[in-house]
């Protein structure tokens, strides 16, 4: 039997949120010391993964699987294919970044990092997942870790009303997808929730028609897709930074995530049917969310829509079928992970000295955090899709596909883009650049720590900028396997 | 005494060490008067001695068998359920020893006692006199522990109210069994169902059974439009009680309606699948409806235990093995769900002495153990994973769409999205608010420390292997079928 290094990836977080929970409650070096040891050994396993995925073969792989409850055909399979591998890594990569980012936390930071990691066990549990059920039960165990740590840790203007919304939202999507689940289940003939062999299970045609919408916009609502996206803004704006990071980061993938593996990959005639609305909907969030922040006052606010707006071209992708927009798909997922983890740290930083998120009281801050001020800027770079950042190699094939569907779904997708750069740069110019006002004379730079995160994702946004056959290979390998049950519909 | 007669007596070995130890408690409490006498342990030691030996001697055959004249049948459903019963009552025995009012007294244990050996009679019952037999000696306990503070207006408010409407349900659904008597010419449950349709009994007369039936039986779960006692009863009785109220007692209940359901009304399966159905939707709604105005959260758990009732049913209604395996495995969950919420309130009432949910504020300053473990009570009981009542949930809605009561599956889910909002809203103040006492520990004897952990641990081992508990679960569902 080879190495569970799935499993071990996964429990990491789990088991040492528990041992934190049992810490002393004074003990702040101990309870952080270990979040960021857990965290670390994540991010390395994951980074193993990630390097020891065989690209040539494709297919799942490091899988292990053993029976749960055979009487209900559940069992405990895990495993990766070339488009959750990198959904992997980034789960890693921004549960070290959050803790790194949380370093300063005071008010109870056991139960802080406690939860934090819980949230890291579930993301990284959905991606890791050949079993529906399983999939549906790690889904599932973000719902509190998410709902305390922003009611208990978030902003306290809003953090009552954006946790209940947030929670609320997203169990309703996750009830409705679990109708479509039980449906898929009792609807094989095989009475498995194993994802391998319910992808054989050649579901007629009417029924792939009746239940894709229930499981993809039950699965969509937490990708963020029109118009049930207002969750995301009012809940990431609610939420402590490492929080934000996570949800925007990793959390919305987890719902396209869910969406493609269990309603495009199993009900592939579905998607065929229903992408027309799927592809109106995402070019609605990318316009729109663009739209939408381009008007915001509130800098975290900015970055909360322009989450819906970038999710929006990973639902466009999805939308085409084929193989370019499958592929930019699955890199704008990575991608934007990263992205939008760097903004929202970079929102948390100029919070915390500044005390402000009004975007007209800012400004001049590059003077004293240049770390936070180029993290900015390059984030910027990728949101705009900039050649030579990881959002051109995510953006552009999308584009491509897109434009062979319907070359005005491509055209006004990509004015979003431009709306885009034009918020960017306008908050861009305003918080970092101009003159800083007078009380922020005597802010400090940004900690050790966050120059570390910011670091480790500016890193990743221009490696894969310059050399995109770090990712792209892998996705392909991953998407091929989707166009083959696309074809076969 | 011939082999058949020692073997009809292994079977209630059981029954008989429960009445067995209320005795000796009773007799305990007569001559040992030191301070701190531990009837608590001893009951729940006694409740472990009880389990092993039923265990041991009253395991049923692969056969469902009758036995003593066909009063009792011993099948895998009754051993099952007894199972949950001592369960609760052994947790329900630690819950009460912290609490002076009740540990004083011994006959308190003893009651309980008497009413699991009443419970576990209800669960074997297979002829109409033993399970009305065995219902009354469920109840009657049950009346006096919940008026267990003779001291206390609304603690003995609880107990008269619990009288009056279990002994009203109780009447009517005597009327029905009468009726059935009279139609099929025997007491026999399992021989009902051939007579009833051997006699061509007119449908609207069995509908009429089955709805006075259903009285009595719905009064047991909490279910509408039977509920009305519930929250009256649950704030007013000593909290243990009201949490053993909740969970063994409920479950009880549901070990009759669903043998009583499948064996004598197996032709009519449409008829009452369709009014379980209607009882689990009012419920739900009803229950999570009014739990969301709910300020005191003993109030807002009986509104919610109506709305589980409501769930549980939705299993009941499915009429299928799944759906039964799911109702009984939503039971053990809720089972160790609402005893671990119910303990924990216990607790902080003695403390705080207040079961209003805002003297919940700063509860996470205060205990941050008792806060997780409310945190795992509650999200238990919203269904989320990887706590017990996630599963319990998807087994029965699956159960629903499995038997095509899509309808049934999707106002459970709606049920679920709303009930989630008061659980959290309680998760909040107690993470979120602050108060003025936050600073002061909050002192958990080590019996309950016990209790709690017990319950706790139950919940995630529910929540996350299946294995044991459903192959339980599935083989006492498979005797009733």
């Amino acid at each position: 039997m080879q190495f569970p290094i799935l499993s071990v990836i996964i429990f990491i977080p789990l088991v040492a949120g528990l041992a934190i929970l049992l810490m002393p409650a004074g003990r702040r070096d101990w309870i952080r010391e270990t979040a960021l040891g857990a965290a670390s050994l994540t991010l390395l396993l994951s980074f193993i993964v990630y390097v020891g995925y065989d690209v040539q073969s494709g297919g799942y792989q490091f899988t292990e699987m053993v029976p749960w409850l055979p009487a209900l055909g559940i069992s405990y399979h895990m495993g990766v294919d070339g488009i959750s591998v990198p959904l992997v890594l980034l789960g890693g990569i921004v549960v070290f970044c959050g803790v790194l980012i949380s370093w300063r936390v005071e008010d109870r930071p056991r139960e802080f990092f406690a939860f934090l990691l819980f949230l890291g066990t579930s993301v990284l549990g959905v991606f890791c997942s050949l079993d529906l059920f399983q999939l549906f039960f790690f889904f599932e165990l973000a719902v509190f870790p998410k709902y305390l740590m922003i009611v208990t840790w978030g902003y306290p203007k809003t953090r009552e009303y954006g946790s209940m919304k947030l929670t609320l939202y997203l169990f309703v999507g996750s009830m409705v997808a679990l109708l479509g689940v039980l449906a898929i289940y009792f609807g094989s003939a095989a009475r498995t929730f194993d994802l391998l062999e319910l992808e054989k299970a050649g579901f007629p045609l009417a029924f792939q028609r009746m239940w894709f919408p229930l499981v993809f916009f039950g699965f969509a609502v937490l990708g963020g897709i029109f118009p049930f996206h207002s969750w995301a803004p009012d809940g990431h704006v609610a939420a402590p930074t490492a929080i934000s990071m996570l949800l925007a980061g990793v959390e919305m993938k987890v719902g396209a995530f869910a969406a493609l593996r269990v309603a495009i990959m199993l009900l592939p005639g579905g998607a065929h049917a229903w992408a027309p609305l799927v592809l109106a909907l995402g070019v609605v969030n990318v316009v729109y969310g663009a739209l939408i922040a381009l008007v915001q006052t509130d800098f975290k606010y900015v970055i909360g829509f322009s989450s819906v707006s970038h999710m929006g071209l990973v639902l466009i992708g999805f939308a085409t079928l084929n193989k370019e927009g499958l592929l930019g798909s699955g890199i704008q997922m990575f991608s934007h992970g990263v992205m939008t983890a760097l903004f929202f740290a970079v929102v948390g930083m100029v919070y915390d000295r500044a005390h402000t998120r009004d975007i007209p009281k800012l400004g001049g801050l590059f003077s004293k955090m240049p770390w936070a001020g180029v993290g900015f800027i390059v984030g910027g770079l990728v949101s705009m899709g900039m050649p030579g950042f990881s959002g051109f190699i995510a953006e552009f094939p999308i584009f491509m596909g897109a434009w062979q569907v319907s070359p005005w779904v491509a055209i006004i997708a990509i004015t979003g883009v431009l709306i885009t750069a034009a918020y960017i740069l306008l908050v861009l110019r305003r918080v970092f650049f101009g003159e800083l006002p007078a009380e922020y004379l005597r802010i400090e730079d940004v900690s050790v720590q966050d120059k570390v995160a910011i670091a480790l994702l500016v890193v990743i946004m221009i490696g894969i900028g310059l050399f995109p056959s770090l990712i792209s290979p892998m996705v392909q390998s991953g998407v091929n396997h989707v166009l083959s049950l696309l074809g076969g519909a | 005494m011939n082999g058949e007669t020692a073997n009809m007596l292994l079977a209630i070995i059981p029954e008989i060490g429960m009445l067995v130890l209320a005795g000796t408690l009773m007799v305990l409490d007569l001559v040992w008067h030191a301070p701190y006498r531990r009837l608590g342990w001893i009951t729940a030691g006694g409740v472990v001695v009880i389990i092993a030996l039923s265990a041991a001697f009253a395991r049923p055959g692969l056969a469902p068998q009758l036995i003593w004249g066909g009063m009792l049948r011993l099948d895998d459903t009754g051993f099952v359920f007894r199972l949950i019963f001592l369960a609760g009552a052994g947790l329900t025995a630690l819950f009460a020893e912290g609490n002076e009012n009740l540990d004083r007294h011994g006959e308190f244990y003893a009651l309980m006692l008497v009413s699991v050996f009443g419970m576990s009679l209800m669960a074997s019952a297979a002829d109409l006199v033993m399970l009305y037999l065995a219902i009354e000696t469920t109840s009657i306990p049950l009346y006096i522990m919940a008026g267990f503070y003779i001291k206390d207006q609304k603690s003995v408010e609880a107990g008269i109210k619990y009288l009056l409407f279990g002994g009203m349900t109780s009447a009517i659904m005597l009327y029905g069994f009468t009726l059935l008597y009279g139609f099929g010419g025997t007491t026999q449950i399992y021989m009902l169902a051939e007579q009833l349709q051997a006699g061509k009994v007119p449908l609207f007369a069995l509908a009429a059974t089955l709805l006075l039936i259903l009285a009595g039986f719905g009064f047991k779960v909490s279910a509408v439009p039977f509920h009305f006692w519930a929250p009256d009863v649950y704030e007013g009785a000593p909290t243990p009680v009201a949490g053993f109220l909740s969970t063994t007692s409920k479950a009880a209940g549901f070990a009759v309606l669903l043998r009583v359901m499948v064996a004598v009304y197996p032709t009519q399966a449409q008829l009452w699948m369709t009014v379980v159905g209607v009882l689990a939707v009012v419920s739900m709604f009803l229950g999570n409806l009014l739990a969301l105005a709910q300020k005191n959260i003993k109030r807002m758990l009986a509104y919610s235990s109506i709305a589980q009732a409501g769930y549980i049913l939705i299993g009941v209604a499915a009429n299928s093995t799944l759906g039964t395996t799911g109702a009984i495995y939503y039971l053990m969950a809720y089972l160790a769900t609402n005893l671990a919420a119910f303990g924990i309130v216990t607790v902080v009432g003695k403390s705080v002495g207040s079961d209003e949910i805002q003297a919940y504020s700063g509860l996470s300053r205060r205990s941050p153990g008792l806060a997780l473990g409310l945190l795992v009570a509650l999200l238990s009981l919203g269904g989320i994973p990887p706590f017990a009542g996630f599963f319990g949930k998807l087994v029965v809605f699956g159960a629903a769409v499995q038997s095509g009561l899509v309808w049934l599956a999707l106002m459970g889910l709606i049920n679920s999205m709303i009930a989630l909002y008061y659980y959290l809203v309680v998760l909040k103040v107690v993470y979120l608010l602050r108060s003025d006492v936050e600073t002061k520990p909050l002192p958990v004897s080590i019996t309950w420390k016990v209790a709690l952990i017990v319950c706790v641990a139950g919940v995630i081992v529910l929540g996350t292997i299946f294995y044991p508990w459903y192959t339980a679960a599935s083989a006492a569902a498979a005797a009733l079928f």
